[in-house]
């Protein structure tokens, strides 16, 4: 039996009916991270001791008869949240020693869970790229070729899942940060909505856009997971406090009068035409379940991009000022004085593109410019915000494409910010108005994966995940895997 | 937009950014082309529109009673830091 291609649920009914122990399960990860790890790159820091553990604890729990859902299931999270004990780097070398004192929500919410715990997923410097090119601890390949990008800035946990050096990870989504690399590895991936999953433990990118989801094959693997780790926490002072439905148990809604939006203006523009053929394919499997397919307009979609890009620098501007090398992090050798300490110490821990966002976002923030940047782009949010909402009276769920392009090589956009900037055009909308979306593969162009985005009203997970659920009833896309990783 | 040597070393420092000399110039390059990306904001009309202030709308910053919640961590959290002694961070002297 291939314990790598068998869904979330498969591995629960196994490890419930002893057709195989979570022991043996973690060695079976373990043994796919050791031949594959060395080149994918997926892992920052790979963890098999702790995975074991994790796993003789799990078996307990199966013998015991008081197993969750997901006990003995591994996983991997991605570096960004803390967890006590093992490192939390954030893909720089700013936190290259940092070990935390306490455990992310999101991680205490999946050890509570009996979830093995495989490793800690490379990422783009402060989860700032669309590539994985900008980690301090290296590149990501693409499973599906390795010589392209995964995407970013969830790309370790985006290659791992592809591959199934995993069967899960968590991922967070700033800009598009789980949902690009899923659709560029062929996988699933959601984003819930803004306070949905708490942010206490997850490094601070843009507190007003930043979201916790996970990255699995299929949006059952998602829902179940999504239920374990969504809810209140007051521990995030921007949690909310809306209960949590049972996701995986309400997957079996019908799309049958459905009505899915087709959001105008990701289709025209730049949209490759091969793109948007996949798209069309996949409104006409809906169109064949019985869903009623509607054309909505967001005239400042475009806009999503540029405001982006004020609102986001501005954010990590001031969150990453918390890196001063006194308290954590690096540390400069032989400061002169204390405005030596902190610029050298900054100037040595951050990469290339974080130090861009920083000094981007405390431009748009000084005396002068305020109005001029950070003020109108909140209110072109608004704005985009409010055409969202007028779209979510015409129809239920709206979908596009997910990215632009299907995995583009490594090294291809590193050297043009605004290149790559531009591959989140279609998926920042839903972080500036704080809406849920998701990614499904839909399809292969010359073998390598695209993602359909589907995004819903806010607290509208679990009509997403049924959706994606329903098409994937449907066709075969998620179940692909890169041949040489089968 | 296109920015002088001077306002990147002004940035920098308002950032407390320590920058190489391939770095300035670099920055200037990339730093001007993300303003007039973003300056295609003003083609468009968001006057009267309240600036976004929450995602949810009517969600408003929870506040908690003023109750002591954290427990004495400080050993563990110094752990983290590069130069402690006695219990204090240590940082260059500031006052001569």
């Amino acid at each position: 039996m291939s314990l790598h291609t068998l869904s979330v649920a498969e591995l629960a009914a196994g490890l419930r009916r002893k057709q195989f122990s979570a022991t043996e399960l973690a060695q079976h990860f373990i043994a796919r991270c050791e031949a594959h790890n060395g080149l994918l790159n997926g892992y920052i820091t790979f963890t098999p001791e702790r995975a074991l553990a994790d796993a003789a604890a799990a078996d307990a729990r199966l013998a015991s008869g008081n197993a969750g859902p997901l006990t003995g299931i591994p996983l991997a999270q991605k570096d960004i949240f803390c967890t006590d004990g093992i490192r939390t780097t954030c893909g720089s070398r700013m936190l290259e020693n940092f070990v935390s004192p306490y455990d992310a929500t999101v991680v205490e919410r999946l050890a509570a869970a009996g979830t093995v715990l495989l490793g800690k997923t490379n990422m783009d410097e402060f989860a700032m790229g669309s590539s994985n090119e900008t980690s301090y601890y290296g590149l990501v390949r693409n499973p599906w070729d390795t010589a392209r990008v995964p995407g970013g800035s969830s790309g370790g946990s985006a290659a791992v899942v592809a591959a199934r050096l995993a069967p899960v990870a968590t991922g967070t989504d700033t800009g598009g940060s789980i949902r690009q690399p899923a659709a560029l590895t062929g996988i699933s991936g959601i984003k819930p909505t803004y306070g949905r999953v708490s942010r206490y433990g997850m490094i601070a990118f843009a507190s007003s856009l930043d979201q916790a989801g996970i990255m699995a094959p299929s949006a059952e693997d998602c829902a179940l997971f999504l239920e374990a780790i969504a809810g209140f926490d007051p521990r995030d002072s921007t949690s909310v406090d809306v209960p949590v439905p049972a996701y995986s148990a309400e997957l079996g809604q019908s799309v049958k009068g459905l009505r899915i939006g087709v959001v105008r203006e990701f289709m025209e523009g730049g949209l490759d035409p091969a793109n948007a053929a996949l798209v069309r394919d996949a409104l006409q499997v809906y169109a064949s379940l019985g869903a009623e397919i509607v054309d909505v307009s967001c005239p400042n979609m475009g806009m999503s991009v540029p405001t982006y890009y004020v609102v986001a620098p501005a954010e990590c501007s001031s969150n990453l000022s918390r890196f001063d090398g006194v308290r954590f992090g690096h540390r400069c050798a032989d400061p002169k004085d204390l405005m030596d300490l902190y610029k050298r110490s900054r100037g040595e821990g951050f990469g290339a593109e974080v130090k861009r966002r920083i000094m981007t976002g405390t431009y748009v923030l000084s005396a002068g410019y305020y109005d001029a940047y950070y003020l109108k782009a909140q209110q072109v949010r608004q704005l985009i915000s409010r055409e969202f909402a007028a779209a979510f009276t015409q129809a239920d769920v709206l979908v596009g494409p997910t990215s632009p392009t299907p995995a583009f090589k490594l090294g291809d956009k590193v050297d043009d910010p605004i290149t790559m900037y531009l591959n989140d055009i279609y998926t920042i909308g839903a972080n500036l108005a704080g809406l849920p979306a998701m990614s499904i593969p839909c399809g292969l162009l010359e073998g390598l994966p695209l993602g359909l985005q589907l995004i819903g009203p806010h607290f509208a997970e679990s009509r997403l995940l049924s959706a994606a659920h329903a098409y994937q009833q449907a066709t075969d896309w998620h179940r692909r895997l890169p041949a040489a990783y089968a | 937009m296109s920015l002088s040597r001077r306002d990147v070393e002004h940035i920098a420092h308002l950032a407390r950014l320590s920058l190489g000399e391939e770095e300035i110039s670099a920055a200037q390059g990339s730093l001007s082309s993300i303003l007039a990306f973003v300056d295609q904001l003003n083609a468009v009309d968001a006057t009267g529109i309240a600036p976004m202030a929450h995602p949810l709308a009517d969600q408003v910053q929870r506040l908690r009673p003023d109750e002591v919640t954290e427990t004495d961590q400080h050993a563990r959290y110094q752990a983290n830091a590069a130069k402690v002694e006695a219990g204090l961070y240590l940082v260059p002297k500031v006052i001569e």
